[in-house]
């Protein structure tokens, strides 16, 4: 705290007469503290005083003047109570620390703010291509459920490892936290990832300042914009959500509010390959089933811009060109379990041609390798995580498995083509963990039934067909899965042949739902009642990488080390 | 193929004025959900119904409804594909008529409500007070005659009304709908 702020009494209740909303002002400088750039890279730089109008402000890095430095003048905004001083699209080029002085004077009191970041060294090209794998919420034992299922485990030895763990250039655990907050969401820990910097909760690509305005906050430049302006690199985001989730969009968009789905859709077009679910954000209002507020048809739009259209699988098999825009449901895609094993018409709900991941996965990477500049891709298991919001850990890790499927085609055509680097990893964690195994074959139920410690014997699941999925969902000896945070719920330990909800909204509260597990037990919520689902931890998460500078990732790495991962392995070089 | 309807459309013998979303200047905020665990209690006794007395229904969408223009929710659409939903016939030839559909209350965001949205399955999140949260796309808005008590979320409930079809925007929300039901009367299925 400076010394000014305590030098008389006297001095501090005139202040106080003055302008009471002043001492309580704050002046904030956007990006943070420690915020990390990559030489280049561009950023929107914003000082705000909050709670004060400033009459005036400078803004000085490492003691020169900002606009000098920039080379242009800010934005001054002057409001009662929130003044700010902003340089848009500005650079920062000379390597190492960088302290950053910001002062505000305001109604005769002064503030000051510190802040430092660090600009790192664009590094020599070693990758042509970067694939960025993101299970959304697959935590460690995500993959351990993953592994048991698709691989088995026959005394106590594993039969075999998911592809992701295969992979063995590179293994880091990655810390998830936003700068806001301990426990981070999809969009600020994708964004991190996309961007270098930590955002806050709900948002992607920009710093948070006041402003109400969700695309008004200052932004710093993504992966997709620094490899198309940078290289003219090709840009693939493939999801099995709605392409306008949280994920994807960070990949491409900048926006306070991931809500801000029918903005997101037209973002996209900063992408060559886009596919996933979501058509209801690029349909016009007047088309049922759209959530679109206007007019537009984003679909015509695309397509105007030279993509090719895919609404199915069949049509994505002979979709072709350089661009391809694949829509494959109105809203999230129906995860694997049902989609192509299960096939309820119920669940389907019409959608009974859609695609896999894998399917998608070589399709973008067949499109997107044709650029020989290279392709930054993204390929998103967005539902393991949405399922274990669910509590359903049989539909995620089936979609786990699909994911780790994709990777695998990844690898091969990585093995061919010697020059691209492979990053699995998930975005947060969930609080599910391995408790044993559960069997009713004595005749117990319930939590009777679930077997601990030597009584776990290893569970039965087949995989005859040897496709890598586990031929019955629901064997004798079933894992026994533990969630460390849920809302009021049923519980069996049963797998749910249709998707069913732990509990129901009910104004501020959520209720169990009886439907989840007739019979079973009442567990009662541990998380606020609000909660309706099992909640993100802020667990550390795996990440495996291979290939052409994956070395980059070893110990305990900020989730902001991806992107740096990335464009190290590139070599990007932003100020050339 | 997907159809395109066309506002505004013709309504058959609905009750008038008909209450509408932008009609009630009433501004949604989140801070009137805070008394809503006040409201289970007093929950049932709300809506005067004027639906068929004794109605032995227990589960949403159960099939074989004897009423007069029951609507299920799996009969509103012929199909789906990402370019959109089709209508279905019996859908279409219901625009204008009165109507019976059972579903759930999806939570409102006020205690007392001149619409509210009528869902297929109980629903686990908020849309109204989430904002990653995403409505079904089945779903169908209830406008009421007067200002009323919510109804319980976690059961079905049953209404009656006039079915109106095509895309509306309500100014005051944003809020887009493509099925509405001016409702005669709402009710607990018993």
């Amino acid at each position: 705290m400076s010394c000014w702020k305590v030098k008389t009494l006297a001095a501090l209740g005139m202040l106080m007469l003055f302008a009471g909303s002043a001492t309580a002002a704050e002046l904030v400088v956007l990006p943070i503290d420690r915020a990390k750039f990559l030489a280049g890279q561009k950023f929107d730089m914003e000082a705000e005083l909050r709670g004060a109008r400033f009459d005036e402000i400078s803004v000085k890095l490492d003691g020169r003047d900002a606009a000098e430095l920039f080379g242009k003048a800010p934005v001054i905004k002057r409001g009662d109570s929130l003044a700010s001083c902003r340089f848009d699209d500005v650079t920062l080029t000379k390597v190492g620390t960088i302290v950053v002085d910001v002062e505000a004077k305001a109604g005769g009191q002064t503030y000051k703010k510190r802040v430092e970041y660090t600009v790192a060294p664009p590094k020599n090209r070693r990758a042509k291509n970067v694939i960025l794998f993101i299970g959304d919420g697959t935590g460690l034992q995500s993959r351990q459920i993953g592994r048991i299922l698709s691989k088995g485990i026959t005394q106590g030895k594993y039969n075999g490892l998911l592809e992701m763990e295969l992979m063995n250039g590179g293994t880091a655990l990655i810390t998830t936290s936003g700068y806001d907050s301990l426990v981070t969401d999809s969009a600020n820990s994708a964004s991190a990832y996309a961007t270098g910097h930590k955002s806050v909760v709900n948002a992607m690509g920009v710093y948070e300042n006041s402003d109400p305005d969700p695309m008004a906050h200052p932004k710093v430049e993504n992966i997709a914009e620094l490899v198309k302006r940078v290289r003219g690199m090709s840009v693939g985001v493939v999801t099995t959500s709605n392409i306008t989730d949280a994920t994807p969009a960070a990949m491409v968009a900048h926006t306070r509010r991931r809500a801000e789905q029918n903005f997101i859709a037209g973002e996209l077009a900063k992408a060559d390959v886009v596919m996933g679910g979501g058509s209801q954000q690029f349909l016009p209002q007047s088309t049922p089933g759209s959530k679109r507020k206007d007019d537009r048809n984003l679909i015509d739009e695309f397509k105007a811009k030279g993509y090719a259209f895919a609404g199915n699988r069949s049509e994505l098999a002979s979709a072709n060109g350089d661009k391809i825009l694949g829509l494959f449901n109105l809203d999230n895609m129906n995860v694997y379990l049902d989609r192509e094993i299960l096939r309820a018409q119920d669940v389907l709900n019409g959608f009974e041609d859609e695609p896999n991941l894998v399917e998608m996965t070589k399709k973008a990477i067949e499109v997107l390798s044709r650029n020989e500049n290279g392709f930054f891709l993204m390929v998103e298991g967005a539902c393991i995580d949405k399922q274990i919001h669910a509590m359903d850990w049989q539909r995620s890790a089936y979609d786990t498995i699909e994911f780790d499927q994709a990777i695998g085609a990844a690898r091969e055509f990585a093995a061919r083509d010697g020059s691209t680097l492979i990053i699995a990893t998930a975005d947060h964690a969930h609080g599910i963990s391995i408790v044993g195994t559960y069997h009713e074959r004595d005749g117990k139920k319930g939590r009777e039934a679930v077997r601990t410690y030597a009584n776990s014997i290893f569970p039965t699941y087949l995989d005859l067909d040897r496709d890598g999925f586990p031929d019955d969902p629901a064997p004798d000896v079933t894992l026994a899965i533990g969630y460390a945070n849920h809302p009021d719920y049923y519980e069996d330990f049963k797998f749910h042949s249709k998707p069913v909800s732990p509990a129901i909204m009910s104004g501020d509260a959520a209720t169990a739902n009886a439907n989840r597990a007739p019979g079973g037990a009442l567990y009662v919520g541990n998380i606020p009642v609000n909660e309706s689902q099992e909640v993100h931890t802020a667990d550390d998460v795996p990440l495996s990488a291979a290939g052409p500078g994956a070395d980059y990732f070893k110990g305990v790495m900020d989730n902001t080390e991806v992107f740096y991962g990335i464009v190290g392995a590139l070599g990007l070089d932003p100020t050339k | 193929m997907h159809i395109h309807l066309t506002s505004p459309l013709t309504r058959g013998a609905a009750p008038s004025p008909l209450p509408s979303l932008n009609r009630t200047k009433r501004r949604i905020s989140a801070p009137g959900a805070l008394i809503y665990p006040f409201l289970a209690l007093a929950a049932l006794a709300v809506f005067a119904a004027v639906l068929s007395a004794g109605s032995d229904a227990a589960q949403a969408g159960q099939a074989q409804k004897p009423e007069k223009n029951f609507l299920r929710f799996e009969e509103m659409y012929a199909s789906a594909s990402s370019l959109g939903l089709t209508l279905s016939e019996k859908l279409l030839s219901l625009d204008g008529e009165s109507v019976v559909m059972e579903g759930f209350m999806a939570p409102p965001l006020k205690p007392t409500l001149k619409f509210f949205v009528l869902t297929s399955v109980p629903m686990s999140i908020c849309p109204f007070c989430s904002t990653d949260a995403n409505w079904p796309s089945n779903i169908v808005l209830v406008f009421l005659k007067e200002e009323a008590t919510a109804l319980p979320f976690d059961r079905p409930i049953r209404v009656a009304g006039v079915l109106e079809l095509g895309t509306e925007t309500d100014e005051e929300t944003g809020f887009v709908s493509l099925v509405r039901i001016y409702a005669t009367g709402v009710e607990a299925v018993k």
